[in-house]
Protein backbone atom coordinates (compact mmCIF):
# COMPACT_ATOMS: atom_id res chain seq x y z
CA UNK A 1 0.00 0.00 0.00
CA UNK A 2 1.35 3.11 -0.67
CA UNK A 3 1.97 6.08 1.39
CA UNK A 4 -0.71 8.28 -0.73
CA UNK A 5 -3.56 5.46 -0.68
CA UNK A 6 -2.61 5.03 3.24
CA UNK A 7 -3.58 8.85 4.22
CA UNK A 8 -6.45 8.67 1.44
CA UNK A 9 -8.19 6.31 4.00
CA UNK A 10 -7.58 8.79 6.58
CA UNK A 11 -9.57 11.62 4.85
CA UNK A 12 -12.47 9.61 4.41
CA UNK A 13 -12.44 9.53 8.17
CA UNK A 14 -12.27 13.24 8.75
CA UNK A 15 -14.72 13.70 5.96
CA UNK A 16 -17.10 11.19 7.85
CA UNK A 17 -16.13 13.16 11.03
CA UNK A 18 -17.20 16.52 8.98
CA UNK A 19 -20.54 15.37 8.14
CA UNK A 20 -21.01 13.99 11.95
CA UNK A 21 -20.65 17.46 12.82
CA UNK A 22 -22.28 19.14 10.17
CA UNK A 23 -25.56 17.18 10.06
CA UNK A 24 -26.83 17.74 13.87
CA UNK A 25 -25.45 21.67 13.07
CA UNK A 26 -27.07 22.17 10.03
CA UNK A 27 -30.05 20.75 11.22
CA UNK A 28 -30.42 22.62 14.17
CA UNK A 29 -29.79 26.14 12.38
CA UNK A 30 -32.26 24.87 9.70
CA UNK A 31 -34.38 24.39 12.27
CA UNK A 32 -34.71 27.70 13.82
CA UNK A 33 -36.17 29.08 10.97
CA UNK A 34 -39.15 26.85 11.42
CA UNK A 35 -39.78 26.17 14.78
CA UNK A 36 -41.53 28.49 16.73
CA UNK A 37 -39.56 30.85 19.99
CA UNK A 38 -41.52 31.84 22.97
CA UNK A 39 -40.10 30.82 26.21
CA UNK A 40 -41.30 32.07 29.83
CA UNK A 41 -40.04 31.60 33.11
CA UNK A 42 -42.53 28.28 33.77
CA UNK A 43 -41.59 26.80 30.77
CA UNK A 44 -38.02 27.27 31.46
CA UNK A 45 -38.31 25.43 34.91
CA UNK A 46 -36.39 21.94 35.44
CA UNK A 47 -38.89 19.14 34.58
CA UNK A 48 -39.60 17.46 38.15
CA UNK A 49 -42.96 15.60 37.32
CA UNK A 50 -44.88 18.40 37.73
CA UNK A 51 -43.50 19.54 41.22
CA UNK A 52 -41.64 22.93 42.00
CA UNK A 53 -37.66 22.06 41.46
CA UNK A 54 -35.87 21.85 44.44
CA UNK A 55 -32.33 22.18 44.87
CA UNK A 56 -29.81 21.73 42.12
CA UNK A 57 -29.12 18.37 40.48
CA UNK A 58 -25.42 18.56 39.55
CA UNK A 59 -24.99 16.87 43.19
CA UNK A 60 -22.29 14.17 44.46
CA UNK A 61 -23.74 10.81 43.76
CA UNK A 62 -23.28 7.55 44.76
CA UNK A 63 -19.80 6.09 45.21
CA UNK A 64 -20.44 3.00 43.77
CA UNK A 65 -20.61 4.45 40.61
CA UNK A 66 -16.75 5.73 40.42
CA UNK A 67 -15.87 1.89 41.69
CA UNK A 68 -17.18 1.08 38.62
CA UNK A 69 -15.46 4.22 36.66
CA UNK A 70 -12.24 3.23 38.14
CA UNK A 71 -12.44 -0.67 37.48
CA UNK A 72 -13.10 0.02 33.94
CA UNK A 73 -10.52 2.07 33.22
CA UNK A 74 -8.12 -0.59 34.70
CA UNK A 75 -9.55 -3.40 32.84
CA UNK A 76 -9.47 -1.11 29.89
CA UNK A 77 -6.10 -0.34 29.39
CA UNK A 78 -4.99 -4.29 29.81
CA UNK A 79 -7.33 -5.16 26.88
CA UNK A 80 -5.88 -2.46 24.73
CA UNK A 81 -2.58 -3.98 25.48
CA UNK A 82 -4.11 -7.36 24.48
CA UNK A 83 -4.74 -6.12 20.89
CA UNK A 84 -1.18 -6.08 19.77
CA UNK A 85 -0.75 -8.92 21.36
CA UNK A 86 -3.69 -11.22 19.30
CA UNK A 87 -2.49 -9.25 16.28
CA UNK A 88 1.11 -11.14 16.41
CA UNK A 89 0.20 -13.97 18.43
CA UNK A 90 0.75 -16.05 15.02
CA UNK A 91 4.81 -15.03 14.98
CA UNK A 92 5.07 -14.90 18.65
CA UNK A 93 4.21 -19.11 19.07
CA UNK A 94 4.74 -20.68 22.37
CA UNK A 95 6.78 -17.78 23.77
CA UNK A 96 4.14 -14.85 23.28
CA UNK A 97 1.68 -17.35 24.14
CA UNK A 98 3.31 -17.90 27.54
CA UNK A 99 3.53 -14.30 27.75
CA UNK A 100 -0.06 -13.72 26.94
CA UNK A 101 -1.28 -16.27 29.48
CA UNK A 102 0.92 -14.75 32.45
CA UNK A 103 -0.72 -11.24 31.76
CA UNK A 104 -4.43 -12.71 31.02
CA UNK A 105 -3.73 -14.73 35.05
CA UNK A 106 -2.80 -11.27 36.69
CA UNK A 107 -5.48 -9.30 35.12
CA UNK A 108 -8.02 -12.56 36.04
CA UNK A 109 -5.89 -12.15 39.90
CA UNK A 110 -6.90 -8.73 39.56
CA UNK A 111 -10.49 -9.31 38.94
CA UNK A 112 -10.80 -12.49 41.39
CA UNK A 113 -9.67 -9.87 44.33
CA UNK A 114 -11.68 -7.15 43.80
CA UNK A 115 -15.10 -9.83 43.57
CA UNK A 116 -13.28 -11.08 47.20
CA UNK A 117 -13.39 -7.61 48.43
CA UNK A 118 -16.89 -7.25 46.94
CA UNK A 119 -16.34 -4.19 44.93
CA UNK A 120 -18.67 -5.79 42.05
CA UNK A 121 -21.68 -5.96 44.44
CA UNK A 122 -24.15 -3.32 43.85
CA UNK A 123 -26.27 -2.65 46.81
CA UNK B 1 -8.65 8.64 -5.38
CA UNK B 2 -10.41 12.11 -5.73
CA UNK B 3 -11.20 13.85 -3.13
CA UNK B 4 -14.82 14.63 -4.78
CA UNK B 5 -15.66 10.75 -5.44
CA UNK B 6 -15.01 10.60 -1.53
CA UNK B 7 -17.23 13.12 -0.70
CA UNK B 8 -19.91 11.54 -2.70
CA UNK B 9 -19.23 8.37 -1.01
CA UNK B 10 -19.71 10.02 2.61
CA UNK B 11 -22.51 12.15 1.67
CA UNK B 12 -24.18 8.85 -0.07
CA UNK B 13 -23.61 6.72 3.44
CA UNK B 14 -24.90 9.50 5.18
CA UNK B 15 -28.20 9.69 3.27
CA UNK B 16 -28.68 5.85 3.27
CA UNK B 17 -28.07 5.83 6.89
CA UNK B 18 -31.05 8.73 7.54
CA UNK B 19 -33.60 6.43 5.81
CA UNK B 20 -32.17 3.37 7.28
CA UNK B 21 -32.94 4.81 10.13
CA UNK B 22 -36.39 6.20 8.85
CA UNK B 23 -37.45 2.85 8.06
CA UNK B 24 -35.78 0.77 11.23
CA UNK B 25 -37.82 2.86 13.23
CA UNK B 26 -41.32 2.22 11.40
CA UNK B 27 -39.98 -1.48 11.17
CA UNK B 28 -39.38 -1.70 14.90
CA UNK B 29 -43.02 -0.11 15.90
CA UNK B 30 -44.77 -2.62 13.42
CA UNK B 31 -42.51 -5.69 14.68
CA UNK B 32 -43.15 -5.23 18.24
CA UNK B 33 -46.94 -4.35 16.64
CA UNK B 34 -47.63 -7.34 15.22
CA UNK B 35 -46.12 -9.24 18.04
CA UNK B 36 -48.53 -7.60 20.39
CA UNK B 37 -51.30 -8.59 17.90
CA UNK B 38 -51.85 -4.80 16.78
CA UNK B 39 -51.14 -3.38 13.17
CA UNK B 40 -48.53 -0.54 15.01
CA UNK B 41 -49.00 2.77 12.70
CA UNK B 42 -50.85 2.58 9.74
CA UNK B 43 -52.33 6.17 8.77
CA UNK B 44 -49.45 7.91 6.93
CA UNK B 45 -49.07 6.19 3.61
CA UNK B 46 -49.55 3.27 2.92
CA UNK B 47 -48.71 0.25 5.17
CA UNK B 48 -47.72 3.74 7.55
CA UNK B 49 -44.61 4.11 5.28
CA UNK B 50 -44.41 8.01 6.09
CA UNK B 51 -44.98 7.62 9.65
CA UNK B 52 -41.53 8.33 11.09
CA UNK B 53 -41.05 11.21 8.04
CA UNK B 54 -44.24 12.88 9.69
CA UNK B 55 -42.68 12.17 13.48
CA UNK B 56 -39.76 13.77 11.94
CA UNK B 57 -41.32 17.18 10.60
CA UNK B 58 -43.17 17.43 13.47
CA UNK B 59 -39.94 17.66 15.66
CA UNK B 60 -38.74 19.78 13.41
CA UNK B 61 -41.38 22.54 13.86
CA UNK B 62 -41.30 21.96 17.76
CA UNK B 63 -40.06 25.30 19.93
CA UNK B 64 -36.52 24.44 20.75
CA UNK B 65 -36.37 24.91 24.98
CA UNK B 66 -33.71 25.31 27.08
CA UNK B 67 -34.29 24.99 30.81
CA UNK B 68 -33.25 28.06 32.64
CA UNK B 69 -31.16 25.86 34.85
CA UNK B 70 -29.29 23.88 32.61
CA UNK B 71 -25.38 24.55 31.57
CA UNK B 72 -26.37 25.84 27.99
CA UNK B 73 -23.42 24.78 26.17
CA UNK B 74 -22.49 21.65 27.13
CA UNK B 75 -26.32 21.02 26.82
CA UNK B 76 -26.06 22.21 22.83
CA UNK B 77 -23.46 20.44 22.70
CA UNK B 78 -24.23 17.04 23.93
CA UNK B 79 -26.53 15.58 21.18
CA UNK B 80 -23.81 16.94 18.23
CA UNK B 81 -21.01 14.63 20.13
CA UNK B 82 -23.53 11.79 20.76
CA UNK B 83 -24.31 11.59 16.92
CA UNK B 84 -21.25 12.25 15.38
CA UNK B 85 -19.15 9.21 16.42
CA UNK B 86 -21.71 6.77 15.94
CA UNK B 87 -21.70 7.77 12.43
CA UNK B 88 -17.73 7.89 11.94
CA UNK B 89 -17.69 4.00 12.10
CA UNK B 90 -19.28 3.71 9.35
CA UNK B 91 -15.96 5.35 7.15
CA UNK B 92 -14.40 1.84 8.09
CA UNK B 93 -17.39 -0.74 7.18
CA UNK B 94 -17.08 -2.48 3.90
CA UNK B 95 -20.14 -3.64 2.72
CA UNK B 96 -18.89 -5.77 -0.21
CA UNK B 97 -15.71 -6.77 -1.93
CA UNK B 98 -15.47 -3.58 -3.82
CA UNK B 99 -17.41 -0.86 -1.87
CA UNK B 100 -16.09 -0.07 0.85
CA UNK B 101 -14.52 3.49 1.94
CA UNK B 102 -11.99 3.60 4.81
CA UNK B 103 -9.40 0.65 4.43
CA UNK B 104 -7.92 1.15 7.63
CA UNK B 105 -5.39 -1.93 9.01
CA UNK B 106 -6.78 -0.93 12.88
CA UNK B 107 -10.19 -0.99 11.36
CA UNK B 108 -11.55 -3.17 14.59
CA UNK B 109 -9.57 -0.71 17.04
CA UNK B 110 -10.91 2.44 15.35
CA UNK B 111 -14.74 1.46 15.42
CA UNK B 112 -14.58 0.32 19.48
CA UNK B 113 -12.66 3.86 19.96
CA UNK B 114 -14.51 5.95 17.81
CA UNK B 115 -18.29 4.25 19.25
CA UNK B 116 -17.19 4.21 22.70
CA UNK B 117 -17.88 7.84 22.39
CA UNK B 118 -21.71 8.18 22.06
CA UNK B 119 -21.38 7.93 25.55
CA UNK B 120 -19.78 10.89 26.35
CA UNK B 121 -22.87 12.32 24.91
CA UNK B 122 -25.01 10.82 26.88
CA UNK B 123 -23.04 11.75 30.22
CA UNK B 124 -22.54 15.61 28.79
CA UNK B 125 -26.62 15.41 28.16
CA UNK B 126 -27.61 14.21 31.45
CA UNK B 127 -25.40 16.42 33.62
CA UNK B 128 -25.85 19.47 31.74
CA UNK B 129 -29.62 19.11 32.18
CA UNK B 130 -29.45 20.28 36.06
CA UNK B 131 -32.29 17.76 35.98
CA UNK B 132 -32.47 14.93 38.44
CA UNK B 133 -33.76 12.27 36.52
CA UNK B 134 -31.48 13.22 33.57
CA UNK B 135 -28.40 12.54 36.09
CA UNK B 136 -29.46 9.46 37.43
CA UNK B 137 -29.83 8.03 33.58
CA UNK B 138 -27.04 9.42 32.56
CA UNK B 139 -24.73 7.89 35.19
CA UNK B 140 -26.87 5.08 34.75
CA UNK B 141 -26.01 4.65 31.53
CA UNK B 142 -22.59 5.39 31.33
CA UNK B 143 -21.85 3.34 33.90
CA UNK B 144 -23.92 0.64 32.07
CA UNK B 145 -21.97 1.18 28.66
CA UNK B 146 -18.50 1.25 30.25
CA UNK B 147 -18.98 -2.21 31.96
CA UNK B 148 -20.77 -3.46 29.06
CA UNK B 149 -17.54 -2.56 26.60
CA UNK B 150 -15.08 -4.62 28.39
CA UNK B 151 -16.93 -7.50 27.26
CA UNK B 152 -17.68 -6.49 23.99
CA UNK B 153 -13.77 -6.00 23.07
CA UNK B 154 -12.79 -8.55 24.55
CA UNK B 155 -15.07 -10.97 21.94
CA UNK B 156 -13.71 -9.31 19.52
CA UNK B 157 -10.34 -10.46 20.74
CA UNK B 158 -10.60 -14.39 19.80
CA UNK B 159 -11.49 -13.08 16.23
CA UNK B 160 -8.22 -10.63 15.80
CA UNK B 161 -6.16 -13.74 16.96
CA UNK B 162 -7.19 -16.29 14.66
CA UNK B 163 -7.39 -13.80 11.72
CA UNK B 164 -4.12 -11.84 13.33
CA UNK B 165 -5.31 -8.45 11.89
CA UNK B 166 -7.22 -5.80 12.98
CA UNK B 167 -8.40 -4.64 9.09
CA UNK B 168 -12.13 -5.73 8.58
CA UNK B 169 -12.11 -6.89 5.37
CA UNK B 170 -9.05 -9.18 5.96
CA UNK B 171 -10.95 -10.59 8.92
CA UNK B 172 -14.03 -11.25 6.41
CA UNK B 173 -11.30 -12.53 3.63
CA UNK B 174 -10.41 -15.10 6.09
CA UNK B 175 -13.37 -16.29 6.59
CA UNK B 176 -13.53 -16.82 3.19
CA UNK B 177 -10.66 -18.59 3.11
CA UNK B 178 -11.49 -21.32 5.87
CA UNK B 179 -15.09 -21.55 4.66
CA UNK B 180 -16.59 -21.41 7.81
CA UNK B 181 -18.05 -18.34 9.58
CA UNK B 182 -17.03 -16.77 13.03
CA UNK B 183 -20.18 -17.52 14.25
CA UNK B 184 -19.34 -21.10 14.02
CA UNK B 185 -15.85 -20.64 15.17
CA UNK B 186 -15.87 -18.77 17.81
CA UNK B 187 -19.60 -18.82 19.40
CA UNK B 188 -19.44 -17.78 23.09
CA UNK B 189 -17.63 -14.84 21.73
CA UNK B 190 -20.53 -14.39 19.35
CA UNK B 191 -22.95 -15.08 22.36
CA UNK B 192 -20.76 -12.55 24.94
CA UNK B 193 -20.92 -9.77 22.32
CA UNK B 194 -24.71 -9.77 21.41
CA UNK B 195 -25.35 -9.62 25.02
CA UNK B 196 -23.06 -6.71 25.51
CA UNK B 197 -24.25 -4.97 22.04
CA UNK B 198 -27.40 -4.62 23.49
CA UNK B 199 -26.36 -3.59 26.79
CA UNK B 200 -24.15 -0.94 25.34
CA UNK B 201 -27.32 0.12 23.27
CA UNK B 202 -29.08 0.81 25.54
CA UNK B 203 -31.71 -1.66 23.93
CA UNK B 204 -34.42 -3.48 26.36
CA UNK B 205 -33.96 -5.87 28.35
CA UNK B 206 -31.42 -3.43 29.06
CA UNK B 207 -32.61 0.00 28.77
CA UNK B 208 -32.17 1.11 32.41
CA UNK B 209 -31.17 4.84 31.80
CA UNK B 210 -34.69 5.69 30.17
CA UNK B 211 -36.54 3.25 32.50
CA UNK B 212 -39.62 5.55 32.21
CA UNK B 213 -41.36 4.05 35.14
CA UNK B 214 -39.08 5.58 36.70
CA UNK B 215 -36.66 8.04 35.60
CA UNK B 216 -39.57 9.62 33.19
CA UNK B 217 -37.06 9.34 29.78
CA UNK B 218 -33.51 9.09 31.66
CA UNK B 219 -30.75 11.09 30.05
CA UNK B 220 -32.66 13.29 27.76
CA UNK B 221 -36.03 14.51 29.97
CA UNK B 222 -35.09 17.82 29.50
CA UNK B 223 -34.35 17.80 25.84
CA UNK B 224 -37.30 18.91 23.47
CA UNK B 225 -37.50 19.17 19.12
CA UNK B 226 -35.08 18.21 17.00
CA UNK B 227 -32.31 18.20 19.89
CA UNK B 228 -34.26 15.38 21.09
CA UNK B 229 -34.52 13.73 17.71
CA UNK B 230 -30.59 13.78 17.02
CA UNK B 231 -30.43 11.69 20.40
CA UNK B 232 -32.79 9.18 18.62
CA UNK B 233 -30.79 8.93 15.47
CA UNK B 234 -27.60 8.84 17.58
CA UNK B 235 -28.99 5.74 19.14
CA UNK B 236 -30.72 4.28 15.89
CA UNK B 237 -26.93 5.06 13.94
CA UNK B 238 -25.37 3.30 16.59
CA UNK B 239 -27.59 0.22 16.68
CA UNK B 240 -27.06 0.16 12.96
CA UNK B 241 -23.34 0.24 13.54
CA UNK B 242 -22.78 -2.65 15.58
CA UNK B 243 -25.38 -4.53 13.90
CA UNK B 244 -22.92 -3.87 10.69
CA UNK B 245 -19.83 -4.76 12.86
CA UNK B 246 -21.31 -8.18 13.81
CA UNK B 247 -22.28 -8.93 9.92
CA UNK B 248 -18.53 -8.55 9.35
CA UNK B 249 -17.26 -10.30 12.10
CA UNK B 250 -19.40 -13.00 13.03
CA UNK B 251 -21.59 -13.25 9.92
CA UNK B 252 -19.18 -13.18 7.41
CA UNK B 253 -19.54 -9.41 5.71
CA UNK B 254 -20.51 -9.73 2.19
CA UNK B 255 -20.47 -13.56 1.67
CA UNK B 256 -23.23 -15.76 0.77
CA UNK B 257 -24.40 -17.61 -2.28
CA UNK B 258 -24.24 -16.09 -5.67
CA UNK B 259 -27.09 -15.47 -6.83
CA UNK B 260 -27.70 -12.10 -5.02
CA UNK B 261 -25.09 -9.56 -4.99
CA UNK B 262 -22.74 -9.36 -1.62
CA UNK B 263 -24.20 -5.92 -0.50
CA UNK B 264 -27.68 -7.54 0.05
CA UNK B 265 -26.13 -9.79 1.47
CA UNK B 266 -24.70 -7.71 4.18
CA UNK B 267 -27.52 -5.70 4.33
CA UNK B 268 -29.85 -8.48 4.93
CA UNK B 269 -27.42 -10.07 7.74
CA UNK B 270 -28.01 -6.61 8.98
CA UNK B 271 -31.40 -6.38 9.06
CA UNK B 272 -31.68 -9.80 10.82
CA UNK B 273 -29.55 -8.16 13.67
CA UNK B 274 -31.87 -5.20 14.07
CA UNK B 275 -35.09 -7.67 13.42
CA UNK B 276 -33.54 -9.76 16.77
CA UNK B 277 -33.46 -6.44 18.97
CA UNK B 278 -36.85 -5.68 18.27
CA UNK B 279 -38.01 -9.34 18.69
CA UNK B 280 -36.22 -9.20 22.43
CA UNK B 281 -37.63 -5.57 22.98
CA UNK B 282 -41.17 -7.39 22.71
CA UNK B 283 -40.14 -10.03 24.33
CA UNK B 284 -38.10 -9.30 27.54
CA UNK B 285 -38.85 -7.53 30.71
CA UNK B 286 -36.09 -5.18 31.85
CA UNK B 287 -33.14 -6.64 33.63
CA UNK B 288 -32.74 -4.94 37.58
CA UNK B 289 -29.62 -2.34 37.73
CA UNK B 290 -27.27 -4.85 40.38
CA UNK B 291 -28.41 -7.55 38.34
CA UNK B 292 -27.27 -5.89 35.57
CA UNK B 293 -23.46 -5.15 36.58
CA UNK B 294 -22.89 -8.30 38.26
CA UNK B 295 -23.74 -10.60 35.07
CA UNK B 296 -21.02 -8.10 33.27
CA UNK B 297 -18.71 -8.34 35.92
CA UNK B 298 -19.16 -11.94 37.36
CA UNK B 299 -20.40 -13.79 33.84
CA UNK B 300 -19.40 -12.44 30.35
CA UNK B 301 -15.65 -10.72 31.72
CA UNK B 302 -14.58 -13.96 33.00
CA UNK B 303 -15.93 -16.08 29.98
CA UNK B 304 -14.24 -13.65 27.91
CA UNK B 305 -11.04 -14.04 29.11
CA UNK B 306 -11.45 -17.98 29.11
CA UNK B 307 -12.34 -17.62 25.18
CA UNK B 308 -9.48 -15.49 24.47
CA UNK B 309 -6.99 -18.33 26.56
CA UNK B 310 -8.38 -21.18 24.93
CA UNK B 311 -8.45 -19.85 21.65
CA UNK B 312 -4.61 -18.12 21.77
CA UNK B 313 -4.10 -22.01 22.85
CA UNK B 314 -5.54 -23.21 20.10
CA UNK B 315 -3.86 -20.86 17.57
CA UNK B 316 -0.64 -21.92 18.38
CA UNK B 317 -1.28 -25.74 18.88
CA UNK B 318 -2.55 -25.95 15.89
CA UNK B 319 -0.21 -23.22 14.17
CA UNK B 320 -2.09 -21.34 12.24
Amino acid sequence: MGLGVYFDNYIFVLLFMFLGVALPVGALTFGRLVRPNNPYPTKLTTYESGIEPTGDAQVRYHVAYYIVALEFVIFDVETVFLYPWAVALGELGWVGLNAGLIFIAILGLGLAYSWKKKVLEWN
Amino acid sequence: MDLLFMAIYAVAVLGGLLGAVTYAILFERKVIGYMQIRTGPNRYGPWGMFQTIADVMKLLMKEDIIPAQADRKIFVLAPVVAFAPAFMVFAVISWSENLYAADLNIGVLYFLGVSSMTMLGVLMGGWSSNNKYSLLGAIRGVSQMISYELPLVLSVLGIVILVGSLNLRDIVFFQQDVGLWFIILQFPAFIIYMISAIAELNRSPFDLPEAESELVSGYHTEYSGFRYAFYMLAEYTYAIAIAAFATTLFFGGWLGPAFLPGIVWFLLKMCLFMFVWFWLRATLPRARVENLMQFCWKVLIPLALLNIVVTAIIKVWMGW
